[in-house]
């Protein structure tokens, strides 16, 4: 029983930051918008996250601190892509190189020090339930937030009319640009909410995950999260049950080392990336009948006034 | 008030040649503001990274070693790019090229065998590059998976591999115990081109590669298929030419150049296998690409001025304790402009006052 309870907890920590950051990367691909740079904003964002944390002791500070990073980064992405039209894959990969740098660079007096992780929530009686108290009652604050954001991103997608136009410029940007619609201005909102998003996922990493910064620490979870909006067929509900698979693929291959298989320890940490090759092949095969991808993903779009 | 593009009637020449040195100027402008935050003497910083390199053998030596790697892979990528092809898994295909050309290395150690090592390195390290980048473009081709995502996914997969070899079956014996294979025999070692100095075969194997892809870009059938599968789809399929045919083929080329790179890497500077063989050659390398034009003698030049920034970002380490980190926020910051600058050979920018159109009721 402990042991289910400890794999859980650990499974959700470990998909926490992939179901943020893919969450907003989903809205950001719904508008139409690639932004291949969900690595790059991460990264910025856990040093960032990690600086402001370490700067004022206070997670909440440092979470904040990621997602303006991570905001800020996304602008850079939408004046490139959206104000001067040019190509999406290629600005993503940009800001992925230049994300990097700058971890680095703000980062680099961070290594070494340490802060008090994100408190787990708490509740007397509730949180003491054998099994389910602490899966349920017991997380830290971002695990509720992203269970939050991504029903959030659901109600909205499908259930307000907002919703419908940001889908609809991802869809099809020359109508809705004919019916009046302000395809820019919209597509640069969802960007910005990716961005906001991965810079929280970053943050996530040694504000709760770890309690310190590591460079390199996002280890190409922007791009398993990117891996995961495919995987959802950009549907927040298979979302989640995407990111959490993979979150279990990650604990798997921690904790088969700890049971002490004989399989050196590089295999298993090449499972995750593995396993997104493999998903995408299945599902893109799957799917051959014809993408659900947003029809207008990755197109440029220069109005015509 | 707010940013319009217009289409121009056609492609600006003029500012297809200029909009790379504007990107440098721009970004030269940025640095030096970054220099600025970080309390160090821009011009001294300026000077650390793009005049000392400059100025003994020793640093231009360096410059045409880190080069070397640099245009290789760039050359392979822009094939890629041209075709609509998006390899950005380079890294790992150079990974494996090392791995695969390393073995014989490690298996021939301290035997007699003779001079047909280092060519059989190169050869099978080619292979294994293109086979290793077969993948993406396979699963691309076959079933339609994204080959932006699985090139990159097989990067960390090179990684851990190698990681594992010289940890575990390779490492060497009288290593204590560092996660590295023996120093390579001579006869699996790149040669020396300059006595005494860094300079090594490998640079002249980049300038052949150079040479090659502008005959194949400029001079065959298959070169301007190439071009125009990227540039027009539809054109290319009336004309007859089979854009997945051209996927696989670009990756497998470019996989070979990335493998060759990445063995010459090994067997030339570094002198063994261990890990942290690449300071991310195979992701510079698309800078290098972008800011060639796409063009392989822009390639060449592009290719020595990125190695050009990793020299002075080492100098300007050492003279003035500027984070080595820098070079690489200094060369994201570069493809930020070129790419910026690109869209003005497509466009032609207005500032327009939207208080004009409220009247139409836009916005």
């Amino acid at each position: 029983m402990e042991l289910i309870e400890a794999i859980i907890l650990a499974v959700l920590a470990a998909s926490t930051p992939l179901l943020i950051a893919a969450t907003g990367e989903l809205v950001t691909e719904r508008s139409g918008v690639l932004n291949l740079g969900v690595e790059g904003m991460m990264i910025v964002g856990a040093a960032c996250g990690f600086a402001g944390a370490w700067l004022t002791g206070s997670v909440f500070v440092g979470a904040l601190f990621g997602i303006v990073a991570g905001t800020m980064m996304s602008l850079i992405f939408a004046l490139m892509a959206l104000g001067l039209a040019v190509n999406q894959v290629a600005t993503g990969l940009a800001l992925t190189i230049l994300g990097v740098g700058l971890s680095g660079l703000i980062g680099a007096g961070f290594v070494g020090e340490r802060i008090t992780p994100a408190v787990h929530l708490h509740i007397p009686g509730l949180t003491d339930i054998p099994l389910i108290g602490r899966v349920l009652f017991g997380e830290d604050g971002f695990v509720y937030v992203s269970i939050a954001l991504v029903i959030g991103v659901w109600w909205f997608l499908y259930r307000t009319r907002a919703g419908l136009i940001l889908r609809a410029c991802g869809d099809n940007h020359v109508s809705a640009h004919a019916l009046g619609y302000p395809v820019l201005r919209i597509r640069t909102f969802a960007v910005m909410f990716g961005g906001a998003c991965a810079g929280l996922a970053g943050a996530y990493l040694p504000l709760a995950y770890t309690p310190f910064f590591i460079p390199g620490m996002t280890a190409g979870r922007g791009w398993i999260a990117l891996a995961l909006v495919v995987f959802s067929s950009w549907r927040p509900g298979r979302l989640v049950i995407g990111a959490y698979l993979f979150g279990a693929v990650t604990i798997l291959q921690l904790h088969a080392q700890g049971w002490g298989i004989g399989i050196p320890s590089q295999f298993m940490s090449a499972l995750p990336y593995l396993a997104t090759v493999i998903v995408l092949v299945l599902l893109s095969r799957a799917r051959s009948g014809g993408s659900t991808a947003p029809a207008a993903l990755g197109t440029v779009f220069v109005p015509d006034r | 008030m707010q940013l319009v593009l217009e289409k121009r009637a056609e492609r600006s020449n003029t500012i297809a040649l200029v909009s790379p040195l504007i990107a440098i100027g721009l970004t030269i402008v940025t640095m030096v503001i970054l220099f600025a935050i970080l309390g160090k003497n821009p011009l001294l910083a300026l000077h650390a990274y793009f005049i000392a390199p400059l100025t003994d053998s020793y640093s231009l030596q360096e410059i045409a070693v880190k080069a070397t790697p640099l245009v290789m892979i760039a050359i392979g990528l822009s094939l890629c790019y041209l075709a609509n092809a998006w390899n950005i898994g380079a890294e790992g295909q150079f990974l494996v090229g090392a791995v695969a050309g390393s073995w014989i290395a490690v298996k021939t150690q301290g035997t007699d065998a003779g001079a047909w090592v280092l060519p059989a390195m190169f050869v099978l390290a080619a292979a294994a590059g293109a086979l290793y980048a077969l993948i993406p473009a396979i699963c691309k081709v076959k079933f339609g998976a994204s080959e932006i995502l699985t090139s990159l996914m097989l990067v960390y997969v090179a990684d851990l591999l190698l990681d594992y070899l010289v940890r575990g079956p390779w490492r060497d014996p009288n290593g204590f115990n560092f996660p590295t294979t023996a120093e390579f025999d001579s006869v699996a070692t790149v040669p020396l081109l300059i006595e005494g100095g860094r300079l090594h075969l490998g640079s002249i194997i980049a300038l052949l590669v150079v040479a090659a892809a502008a005959i194949l870009l400029g001079r065959t059938i298959k070169g301007f298929e190439i071009r125009v599968v990227g540039a027009a789809p539809r054109a290319a399929r009336f004309g007859g030419f089979n854009a997945n045919q051209l996927i696989i083929l670009t990756f497998a080329v470019s996989g070979a150049l990335a493998g060759l790179a990445g063995i010459i890497e090994v067997a030339g500077p570094v002198g063994h296998l261990q890990p942290g063989i690449s300071p991310g050659y195979g992701f510079t390398a698309i800078i290098v690409a972008f800011l060639g034009r796409l063009n392989p003698l822009g390639i060449l030049i592009a290719g020595l001025f990125l190695a050009l920034t990793f020299i002075g970002g080492e100098q300007a380490q050492i003279a003035m304790k500027i984070p080595l980190d820098v070079t690489k926020v200094f060369q994201g910051m570069l493809l930020f402009y070129v790419l910026a600058c690109d869209s003005l050979i497509l466009y032609r920018f207005k500032l327009s006052f939207p208080n004009r159109q409220v009247a139409r009721g836009t916005h």
